[in-house]
């Protein structure tokens, strides 16, 4: 491994460097004071949770945020971007996670398009194809120019997306996730080329969550956490134990209304649901769970480890393609949402926004949805049934403002998230799947959530708490499934059970407790 | 968990077993041929005279003003958007020419108010999309009102054209070898063809069409001028539209506000047989042309049957349709994950 | 938000009736003669009827996030196979009973190809837009059937003070006024909408419901046909109908309902309807040729479509909201 020599370059002047960069959204501050330094020849790892501020410190630098206070250098030169066009100009090429070109075009005009080749006036074609080729072959790619890129598996398509990001002579290569949908063989090519380009003296910065490909690539790393620079390491000098507990944090926000839950169920004989080696190809590894009546299921593991997964298999949003599931001793068939629904499973998606909540319908609409979608078209919730239901969640939750009427899209994020699990506890579930329930919202919120998951359990209902943060996870759950890499690697369960171990298992350095 | 091999042996690029690589891509226009040349087959085989040179040459002289117009709908289909206006700007510009001619204009300046007329009319459409975010569906509705209530304020009766040179190239026509004349509708609804298929296979701006019906928000980020790329679909199909429209005015010598109503419809028609994808990104002018052959094909083996009644037309249209759309769904199904 | 949505086209609608004042005085005045309400306000409601039906059922289809070509089609076919049936067997109640169970087979269809097909609404229904006009004519033969039918001269020439037409309209606006309140149906649809991911994991039968709305508005359509034939006592398979799917998708965008689905508002429809038949009448009564109504028709959508635009309404009346940390 080079790193080692490679993690110390003080001689080298840092090709892209930030300084006191901070970008405002409207109540939040997205980034705070971030200072940031790229050098030329090296991979340098972006490291955080969701919401830590990885996507806008990229998007600062490439000028598709404006930022409200700070410096962008590019060798030296005070730079302000409008857009990715012109970063791209400076040669600050980037890499996005879903590929952003254009599959009905072929391999050629995607890594050329905008800058092709023209002979009298016309896209010479066969120049085109050449110049592709030979850039294809640059990053080792050997595949018919002339193809459609949508003929091929999206590992290549990022490929060529990189290939694209190299012809316009970048000398920054910002790759945002580039290996979440890859496999291994998929990824280790990713690499290969990642290291060619290294070697030619670009400076690439890596955004990843998957710990083994930081440690595998990056030269340099560097971790943020709600916005503002945890540390900046070499990644030979850092271990996984240290590394998960600066992105993760100790968030020492210990509230005093939940305690963590000292009494341990001791679970019914018969499982509520059971999973038996329940997977699917290219989204999680089959698995086996045992959920029972009264019992917390805590999900942990980093972004990208399979929780959301986990969690849409059970609902049937997603079909498994291998392994059964058991519910209440019988074999459920999950077509889909409706069927776990009748069967009285209940899931919250962690995209509130995208496939939660109906924005533009009133708070009561949104709280009766899914009971309205139970009983059919025909049999409208009555009015005052709605009415006490709503007035009644409000008040159990504390959803503010108190309003039935008021417009869900025009809540904060943690009213919102009351709303829809709301929407699933006026519904009776026997298991309810919360997909970061508490993502994105402020403190108080986030301790009446935790709360009422622990009271739900007491009045017998099975939930699965799925969570980016550990001490959330550990202090609810009475048993905790560890994820890493779309795998379950571990259960734990107990009293005993610390944010410590199951960081541990995370990082992949302790002991595997067999599940 | 072996990974597929993204790295292929060195093998020789570029020269693919044709077989492999046309299938996908060209299939709806190859089906559309094939359809072609079945009902034509069909009609040679059951009516005598039927499979001559002269009947093909009919159909791209009775389609000539169509073809142009289905030319220019491809451009708008392929980013994505649809144009409803074009059978008003039809008929609005054989009413300007008839007006105009009438009035005692040049035929060159006709042609060039005409062409100009639709170009603007593209253009305040293209800006209505665009720039306001107006949807494409409504804007060129409103273009299809706004061009067909003009033609009614310039004359509410039909006006015939006497003028000179547009009577001579009218009826002009052109011998070929096999005792086949065509009109200059035909060359010039030919010439729009070749030209729109460079412009959308060898400019920039061609490409830049393709990459938006593909992905608008990629092509942005590729950073090609995409603003630009929908405007311009709009102001194409408005020139086209009014390219279109002098051509009928050849055809039939008259201006007249109904003209050409329901045109919109048989060249979505036109370009949906010929392959293109209405959701945008994937099709080729040549498929609207043999997609406009097909309907013209259609019509003509009708007008053979004699007892069949013309309304027949409209149904086996729609059939086509239906076919051609589920066609399209199973090969943009078989496409590998997205 | 609703209220500020129809302000636009409300004040559109007041205009052109305060136009019409001027012109002709006498323009609000009503008279009873032998029992029938008469007046200019009638008349733009009875001549509106079938457009007012057809866009209530367009306005359910567009919350959906679909749109339905067909509707002219299907009206045409509507009012071919009553006058056909009743020219044959003198039959009125059982021509139009079997023309709108063919309508709702018909809507059945564009909902099965939207629904459970997957294809794109606007082409899902082109193909019934092209090829119903065609079954239309088959239906007649191409001919113009005439009828001569108490009963069916009734649906859209009658009179029960006000005209028939206006009070089968209305009686539907109603209807689907209060189906939509009463049942959950409005609000699954504007869920459907809104947010489809979101309404699927909630439970709702989406497909189910687009499957109503497209039945619902061909049925409407229908209804609409058999007003457009019986007003002129016969059937016409090439003009009946002819672009009232046009006029129908303006009303609603007219009436503030986004053709990107969602939130709807059937009072805006009826305000829709209304300023499209005013603007007709309006043209007449000033006197300018009749012909022109387009030029008008298009003006007030361009208009009122900017107005509504979201871009517009961004760039010059929301302050931009990033900068404000800064």
């Amino acid at each position: 491994m080079l790193a080692d020599e490679r993690s110390a370059p003080s001689d080298t002047a840092p090709l892209v460097e930030l300084q006191g960069i901070t970008v405002t959204f409207p109540g939040v501050k997205a980034l705070d004071e971030v200072d940031f330094r790229l050098l030329p020849g090296e991979v340098h790892a972006l490291l955080g949770e969701n919401g830590a501020g990885k996507s806008t410190l990229i998007k600062a630098l490439t000028g598709v945020h404006a930022t409200d206070a700070g410096e962008i250098r590019l060798a030296g030169v005070p730079v302000s971007f409008h857009g990715p066009a012109q970063a791209q100009d400076a040669g600050i090429s980037t890499v996005y996670q879903e590929v952003n070109l254009c599959t009905n075009l072929s391999v050629a005009e995607n890594i050329l398009l905008g800058r092709e080749p023209r002979r009298f006036g016309a896209i010479d074609g066969r120049a085109m194809r050449a110049r592709a080729a030979e850039l294809l072959s640059r990053i080792g790619l050997h595949i018919d120019p002339g193809s459609a890129l949508g003929s091929h598996p999206i590992a290549v398509q990022q490929l060529v997306a990189i290939a694209r990001a190299v012809a316009v002579d970048a000398r920054v290569l910002i790759l945002d996730e580039p290996t979440s949908s890859l496999d291994a063989g998929e990824v280790a090519e990713l690499f290969r080329i990642v290291r060619v380009l290294r070697d030619e003296g670009v400076a690439i910065l890596f955004v990843s969550h998957f710990l083994d490909q930081v440690y595998e690539i990056a030269d340099r790393l560097t971790v943020l956490r709600n916005g503002k620079v945890v540390g900046e390491y070499a990644t030979a000098k850092v271990g996984r134990l240290e590394l998960v507990r600066a992105m993760i944090g100790r968030d020492l926000t210990v509230l005093d209304e939940v305690e963590r839950r000292s009494e341990r169920r001791v679970p019914s004989e018969e499982p509520l649901l059971r999973a038996e080696n329940l997977g699917r190809a290219g989204s999680i590894a089959p698995f086996d769970l045992e959920l029972h009546p009264g019992e917390v299921v805590g999900v942990a593991g980093l972004l990208g480890s399979g929780r959301t997964e986990l969690a849409r298999l059970l609902f049937g949003a997603d079909r498994a393609d291998s392994g059964h599931v058991y519910f209440d001793g019988k074999i459920l068939k999950l077509r889909g949402p409706r069927s776990a629904i009748a069967h009285g499973i209940a899931f919250t998606s962690e995209d509130r926004k995208a496939e939660g909540l109906v924005a533009d319908l009133t708070v009561r609409d949104n709280l009766i949805l899914a009971m309205q979608a139970a009983r059919g078209w025909a049999r409208q919730v009555p009015r005052r049934t709605a009415d006490e239901l709503v007035a009644k969640y409000v008040e159990a939750l504390d959803i503010r403002p108190a309003d039935a009427d008021a417009v869900v899209g025009t809540l904060s994020g943690g009213n919102q998230q009351k709303v829809l699990l709301a929407r699933w506890l006026v519904t009776r579930p026997k298991l309810l799947i919360l997909d970061e329930p508490t993502r994105g919202i402020d403190v108080g919120a986030k301790a009446q959530i935790q709360k009422v998951v622990a009271d739900l359990a007491a009045e017998g209902m099975a939930v699965v708490f799925i969570s980016a943060e550990l001490e959330e996870v550990v202090r609810v759950s009475d048993r905790v499934v560890v994820l890493r890499d779309r795998r379950k690697i571990a259960e734990v369960s107990g009293t005993e059970v610390t944010v410590d171990d199951v960081v541990a298992l995370i990082a992949g350095e302790a002991e595997k407790v067999p599940s | 968990m072996t990974a597929p091999p993204l790295v292929a042996p060195p093998r020789e690029k570029t020269r693919v077993p044709l077989t492999s690589r046309v299938p996908s891509r060209f299939l709806p226009v190859i089906a559309t041929f094939v359809v072609f040349v079945l009902t034509f087959g069909a009609g040679s085989i059951r009516y005598e005279g039927f499979a001559t040179g002269q009947v093909v040459a009919n159909l791209f002289i009775d389609n000539a003003f169509l073809i142009v117009v289905a030319v220019g709908m491809t451009f708008v289909i392929l980013t994505g958007g649809i144009d409803l206006s074009v059978g008003s700007v039809v008929a609005l510009s054989t009413m300007i020419a008839a007006a105009t001619l009438r009035a005692g204009w040049p035929a060159w300046l006709v042609i060039l108010a005409v062409l100009a007329t639709g170009a603007l009319l593209g253009l305040g459409m293209g800006v209505m999309v665009h720039r306001f975010g107006v949807q494409p569906f409504i804007a060129t509705l409103a273009g299809m009102f706004l061009a067909r209530g003009l033609c009614f304020v310039i004359s509410v009766e039909s006006v015939s054209i006497k003028d000179g040179t547009f009577r001579d190239i009218a009826l002009a026509s052109i011998e070929l070898p096999g005792e086949v004349a065509i009109t200059y509708g035909v060359v010039i609804a030919l010439i729009v063809v070749a030209v729109a298929a460079y412009v959308l296979h060898l400019t920039r701006f061609g490409r830049t069409v393709y990459a938006v019906g593909g992905s608008e928000s990629s092509a942005t980020l590729m950073g090609l001028r995409t603003g630009r790329v929908k405007v311009g679909v709009y102001v194409i199909s408005g020139f086209c539209s009014a390219l279109g429209g002098l051509l009928f005015s050849f055809y039939m010598l008259s201006g007249y506000s109904l003209h050409a109503v329901g045109l919109e419809l048989d060249a979505i028609a036109a370009v949906v047989v010929g392959g293109t994808l209405l959701a945008g990104g994937v099709g080729y002018v040549v498929g609207s042309v043999v997609g406009v052959l097909v309907l013209g094909t259609v019509q003509t083996l009708i007008s053979f049957e004699g007892t069949l009644s013309s309304w027949w037309t409209k149904i086996v249209i729609g059939v086509l349709l239906l076919a051609f759309i589920a066609l399209q769904r199973l090969i943009v199904r078989r496409q590998p994950v997205k | 938000m609703t209220r500020s949505r129809l302000l636009w086209p409300l004040l559109a609608l007041v205009a052109l009736l305060l136009l019409n004042l001027v012109f002709t005085p006498s323009f609000f005045a009503l008279r009873i003669q032998d029992g029938h309400l008469f007046g200019s306000l009638v008349d733009i409601l009875r001549n509106g009827a079938p457009t007012l039906l057809i866009a209530l059922g367009m306005t359910l289809v567009i919350a959906t996030r679909g749109i339905d070509l067909s509707v002219g089609a299907v009206a045409a076919i509507a009012g071919a196979v009553t006058c056909t049936h009743i020219a044959t067997t003198g039959d009125a109640i059982g021509g139009m009973a079997l023309a709108l169970g063919l309508c709702a087979v018909l809507g059945l269809w564009n909902g099965f190809l939207v629904s459970v097909i997957g294809i794109q609404p606007i082409i899902a229904t082109l193909v019934l837009m092209t090829a119903g006009r065609g079954m239309a004519m088959l239906v007649t033969e191409g001919q113009i059937v005439t009828v001569n039918n108490d009963v069916f001269a009734k649906v859209g020439a009658g009179f029960l003070v006000l005209p028939i037409a206006i009070l089968i309209s209305l009686a539907v606006l109603a209807g689907v006024a209060l189906l939509t309140r009463r049942t959950a149906l409005g609000m699954l649809i504007e869920a459907v909408g809104v947010n489809p991911e979101a309404s699927r994991l909630a439970g709702v039968r989406s497909r189910t419901i687009i499957w109503t709305v497209y039945v619902f508005s061909a049925l409407c359509a229908g209804v609409a046909g058999l007003m457009i034939a019986s007003n002129v006592n016969a059937a016409d398979a090439n003009n009946a109908g002819l672009w009232i799917e046009m006029d129908a998708i303006l009303a609603v965008v007219i009436g503030g309902t986004s053709l990107a689905g969602g939130r709807y508002s059937l009072t805006g429809t009826l305000i829709g309807a209304l300023v499209i038949q005013t603007l007709t009448t309006t043209v007449y009564t000033i006197g300018v040729p009749p012909e022109t109504t387009l030029v008008f028709k298009a003006a007030v959508v361009i208009v009122v479509c900017l107005l509504q635009a979201p871009r517009l309404t961004r760039t010059f009346r929301v302050p931009v909201p990033q900068k404000a940390g800064a």
